[in-house]
């Protein structure tokens, strides 16, 4: 039975962490990824504890839109109702328990469940209860209106829900990255929108990997030569690299900065766009600065950066900007949604072009994201040994980030990853033993 | 009307719905015997391949978020890649086969028709098999009345979601 979660002893010694800053080592142990006892105390410990990001509220604009999805292992309605107001439900009757919302999306005035034909407002409130007079004295039909998600906070559009009703605030759970939200945030004036179409796709691996992938500045070369070869092939200037600087910007949550060879639609020009649109470029960066000043108008259109909110939200804000959100289903198999968001009122060869970016690179049938599924869906079937082969390394640049020069540190930040696997420690030792944890 | 017509004006109008399933069963196996110089070789210049995202089967490319919409230029390099062995999701190979049938010519126009066809394909490696059902939505540029080039190579899907497939590695 594994007393610790964490130790800086380098044998482990049953701990799933180990983190030594004496010798600047840091490690995961496999079992975080292999061991479905891990995995059903992480629902518990994780996900049943902190905020995660649920939907975009351009994704139901107008009162009595609503979409369905299943988030954590819940089933639940995005809805706004008749009075204007974002709400989210749980999809299950009140009654018996049969969901009340059987589409993906859609409009209406009310939720009918099929079953006992129950209904209610889009706002949550029981409309109608067939034979609502053969209950007994103590029946009141307050009782069963549609059960809200016990914490939701809209973030700059951006809503995020929390099963914890004791959980802290939204602002305070994301420390250091609501700064980096709004970055995104303040690229449309008029607001930001989900753009139609969702790549709804998985992997047969630990929701981790995917996290820890997305933020991992390491396998970009090797992994994704064949995308390299094809943008220089197609001329664009990679010759800068792709390296950065890695952040820990607290509560488990990080983000990656880098200035890549592409264009940012808001707002960096490059080259292959012509002449025109660097015209329109320059103007909407002149737009932010007069919005923000300089300095904020830098971080918002000049950096590219990959933001992690803590545990499985991924905001890469590149040559488009996506929204990727992680659904850990079982220990070795997770869901992954990726929208697109862009700024309300683009101009429509401004909105192709980001598209058309966001497709080649992006996704599960870009020429990149396959091979990531490929590389961590391999370390899944690999972590079947994980009782021999027990951890996994994340050293890299322990004492060497703040030291030496950009030019000798590319790729060389893993502060990012060791800021997710040290939150998510913290929240996994913070019930006790693990149960079931049986190490070897 | 039709038939008896020769000349360029209608030349769409000739085609057999016989020449166009030859041409999609030699397509389909292209595909799956590997030989992507060959499949590329079917396109025109301006020919555009697509498979919209599973919530939005009517998407319009540039509008819409698709999984897949290449330019030419974009289907190049992504043949160029699948040939090399770092494109690591199909390095080694998986093995894939191709059942298109309900091949209807569905509109004509004066040197190209639309085509509509099912598909199941198999995709198989290290032991999973993965499944991808939809339907083609296609232009063809007639060249002869045996021969085509896509136009427009349109794979729709009828999955809710790329669950549990994960991607989109092979050619759909």
């Amino acid at each position: 039975m594994a007393d610790t979660i964490i130790t800086d002893d380098l044998s482990g010694n049953g701990a799933l962490v180990i983190d030594n800053r004496d010798k600047g080592v840091f490690r995961v142990n496999r079992a975080a990824m292999a061991d479905p006892a891990v995995f059903a105390t992480e629902r518990r410990r994780v996900f049943d504890r902190v905020w995660l990001y649920f939907g975009h509220e351009s994704e139901v604009p107008n009162p009595g839109d609503f979409r369905t999805r299943t988030l954590a292992g819940r089933p639940l309605i995005l809805s706004r109702g008749d009075d204007g107001e974002v709400r989210i439900f749980i999809n299950s009757c009140p009654h018996r328990g049969a969901e009340i919302c059987r589409e993906t999306a859609g409009n209406g005035k009310a939720f009918h469940c099929l079953y006992h034909a129950w209904s209610f407002r889009n706002t949550g409130e029981v409309l109608d209860i067939p034979g609502e007079d053969a209950f007994g004295g103590a029946f009141d039909r307050r009782d069963f209106h549609l059960r809200h998600v016990p914490r939701m906070e809209n973030y700059r559009g951006f809503l995020f829900i929390c099963f914890d009703p004791d959980a802290v605030d939204l602002t305070t759970y994301l420390a250091g990255a609501g700064e980096y939200l709004d970055y995104v945030a303040d690229q449309g004036p008029g607001g930001m929108e989900v753009i139609r179409g969702t790549q709804l796709y998985s992997a047969r691996a630990n929701w981790k990997l995917l996290v820890e992938n997305s933020i991992d500045f390491y396998h970009t070369v090797p992994l994704h030569k064949t995308y390299f070869k094809f943008l220089e092939d197609i001329g664009a200037d990679i010759s800068g690299g792709v390296g950065g600087r890695g952040y820990d910007l607290g509560g488990g949550h990080a983000v990656v900065c880098f200035k890549a060879g592409w264009g940012r639609p808001v707002a960096r020009w490059e080259p292959s766009w012509g002449e025109t649109e660097r015209t329109r470029i320059e103007a909407l960066r002149a737009d932010l600065v007069a919005r923000y000043g300089e300095r904020r108008t830098e971080m918002v259109a000049d950096w590219d950066r990959n933001l992690m909110l803590f545990p499985n939200l991924l905001i890469n804000d590149i040559m488009a900007t996506v929204i990727r959100q992680v659904n850990p289903i079982s220990h070795d198999y997770m869901e992954i949604t990726q929208w697109a968001l862009a700024p309300k009122g683009e101009p429509r060869q401004d909105r192709a072009g980001r598209l058309h970016a966001f497709n080649t690179f992006l996704g599960p049938g870009g020429l990149a994201t396959p091979d990531d599924i490929e590389a961590f869906e391999g370390a899944q079937r690999g972590f079947g040994a994980w009782r021999e082969v027990s951890w996994s390394d994340y050293s890299r640049g322990y004492f060497g980030e703040a030291g030496r020069p950009d030019s000798e540190k590319q790729s060389s930040h893993e502060i990012q990853i060791r800021a997710f696997y040290r939150r998510w420690s913290t929240l996994m030792a913070a019930g006790g033993n693990l149960p079931g944890w049986g190490g070897a | 009307m039709g038939r008896g017509v020769s000349g360029i004006r209608d030349v769409a109008a000739v085609v057999e719905r016989t020449a166009v399933e030859d041409f999609l069963y030699r397509e389909a196996d292209v595909l799956d015997r590997w030989r992507l110089d060959d499949w590329l070789a079917l396109f025109d210049d301006d020919a555009t391949y697509e498979v919209p995202a599973t919530d939005a089967p009517d998407g319009v490319a540039g509008r819409d978020l698709f999984l897949i919409a290449d330019t030419m230029p974009v289907l190049r390099g992504r043949v160029t890649r699948l040939k090399s062995v770092n494109a690591f999701v199909e390095s080694p190979k998986s093995r894939t086969r191709r059942i298109v049938g309900n091949v209807r010519i569905t509109g004509t126009a004066a040197d190209s028709i639309d085509v509509a066809a099912n598909f199941l394909i198999t995709r198989i490696r290290k032991g999973v098999t993965d499944t991808y059902v939809g339907r083609y939505d296609h232009s063809l540029r007639v060249v002869g009345a045996t021969d085509f080039r896509f136009r427009r190579r349109r794979a729709v899907l009828d999955h809710d979601a790329l669950r549990p497939q994960g991607k989109i590695s092979i050619i759909l």
